[in-house]
């Protein structure tokens, strides 16, 4: 049989196929099986959501596959998992753990300052967080097959999500009408690679999947996620972190399918009790800002 | 091959949705989105797409789950591709075991049955009902596992049954809506309609 294996198209559409869904972190297999329950598209195995990381200081690695082994039996959707920025080991292991998505995550400690994996050489695909077009372009120029914007993990308030998704879609908004040398000078300013700079702008979008991350809490957030421009949702901290973390889940499902619709969003918003506590970005010292890694 | 159906429905709840409205736009035909029961009614036929099967069976009301049962049973045509695949069969094995298809056509089929992400795969698929082979991405696919005597096949794959159809109910296990090849639309598009 002809079958080709861990192409890009197979990668790719792997992405495609979680559109307009959220995709729920967990950290044991009980919440796998809620999150599932829920509706979750997808769900990112990890040993401690990034309000626990953030709380908790020291370097953050993958989590043990044990753990993700145990989530990846529980349920029947793909599971996620995160590997530090550069840590191609880290990744390789994932890998052969039968891992469906790894995300090369700002939210764990970077294992490499200069360099992101090659993510090409691997046959899983991969996401990673960007928060502009020529970081979203530089990823996929390394072989990201999905895009999330970063905003500010952990902290459930969805500003930086907003700036991030605005600067990628305001971004590619000005590329309309250029011409292939002003293509050429805009990818240098940016420090893109050209040829995704121009299929960028062909496509009015960008060339993969791009979901929305970073601080997503309410129904009402991930419907002003959606309603940005985003192909879908990641939700860390905002659903374990909440009160009734099934009722949240299943509302933040309805309100992404939904999310142009004001009198569904009410529904859906109503009596889920308490959501995460939440953090005002500027009272978060400057160095323990997670978006400002990788670049 | 005519064009008879004015108006295309594309479920459009989660999932590559799209793609499939951009594959009826190819076939210069209009697709509607559909999330509720009253979307249904504008419609002629209908496609299930790629997508989360559990996740579209969770988000489906009751009032357009009933209604997609009745059109389906009055003859409405229906494309299912993957996820639409498992949407539309009789029984699911490794799925969950509260998962609650709409049975529009008498398959079994085992959900990943591949196999996990890595083992996802693009290949040519032959069939006669679109005169040769096209390309075909299978990702996450699901198998057949058992069929009534009277679910047609349409295509093989190694050794699986990989395109099956009942009366005007098409089902197929791969995405052609992620290849820039019409022609399953384009077949799905010939199947005669209901009387309205």
């Amino acid at each position: 049989m002809n079958d080709r294996k861990g192409t890009w198209k197979v990668k790719a559409g792997l992405a495609e196929m979680l559109k307009g869904g959220v995709i729920m972190d967990v950290v044991t297999a009980e919440q796998a099986r809620i999150a599932e329950d829920a509706g979750a598209v997808a769900v990112m195995a990890l040993e401690r959501v990034p309000a626990d990381i953030r709380r908790e200081g020291g370097v953050a690695r993958m989590s043990d596959p044990g753990l993700i082994t145990a989530i990846i039996e529980a349920v029947t959707i793909p599971v996620m998992a995160k590997c530090r920025i550069g840590h191609f080991v880290e990744a390789q292991i994932l890998e052969s753990l039968g891992v469906d998505y790894i995300d090369e995550s700002e939210v764990l400690t970077p294992a490499d300052e200069e360099h992101h994996i090659n993510k090409h050489v691997f046959k899983v695909p991969f996401v990673c967080g960007c928060r502009d077009l020529g970081e979203a372009l530089r990823r996929i120029t390394e072989g990201a097959a999905m895009i999330r914007t970063k905003g500010e993990a952990g902290t459930g308030n969805v500003v930086e999500a907003v700036r991030h998704m605005r600067a990628v879609t305001s971004a590619i908004r000005k590329l309309h009408g250029a011409g292939p040398e002003e293509l050429v000078m805009e990818a240098k300013r940016i420090g893109a690679p050209a040829d995704l700079l121009e299929e960028t702008a062909r496509l009015g979008r960008l060339p993969v999947v791009n979901f929305a991350a970073g601080g997503i809490a309410t129904p009402a957030d991930a419907a002003l996620m959606m309603q940005l421009g985003c192909d879908g949702i990641f939700v860390g901290s905002g659903i374990f972190k909440a009160e009734n973390p099934s009722a949240r889940a299943k509302a933040i499902v309805a309100a992404t399918t939904y999310f142009d619709r004001p009198d569904i969003l009410a529904d859906a918003s109503k009596s889920l009790g308490k959501a995460m506590r939440g953090l005002e970005i500027g009272a978060i010292p400057q160095e323990e800002l997670l978006a400002g890694r990788g670049w | 091959m005519s064009n008879t159906r004015r108006r295309v429905g594309v479920l459009a709840l989660q999932g590559d949705f799209r793609e499939h409205l951009a594959a009826l736009r190819a076939c210069e035909v209009e697709g509607v989105p559909i999330r509720l029961a009253t979307d249904l009614e504008a419609v002629d036929a209908l496609i299930l797409p790629g997508g989360e099967s559990t996740t579209m069976a969770h988000l489906m009301e009751p009032a357009l789950k009933q209604s997609i049962q009745q059109r389906a049973a009055a003859g409405m045509p229906v494309l299912g591709t993957c996820a639409g695949m498992i949407l539309m069969a009789r029984e699911v094995q490794d799925g969950r075991p509260d998962q609650e298809t709409l049975k529009l056509i008498d398959i079994g089929v085992r959900r990943n049955a591949y196999g996990r992400q890595i083992d996802s795969f693009e290949a040519d698929v032959t069939s006669a009902a679109i005169g040769g082979p096209a390309p075909a991405v299978f990702i996450r696919a699901p198998q057949l596992t058992g069929r009534a005597a009277d679910v047609e096949e349409l295509a093989r794959h190694g050794d699986q049954t990989v395109a099956v159809k009942q009366g005007n109910r098409l089902a197929l296990a791969f995405h052609p809506e992620l290849t820039p090849d019409r022609r399953w639309h384009q077949y799905f598009l010939s199947l005669n309609g209901e009387r309205r």
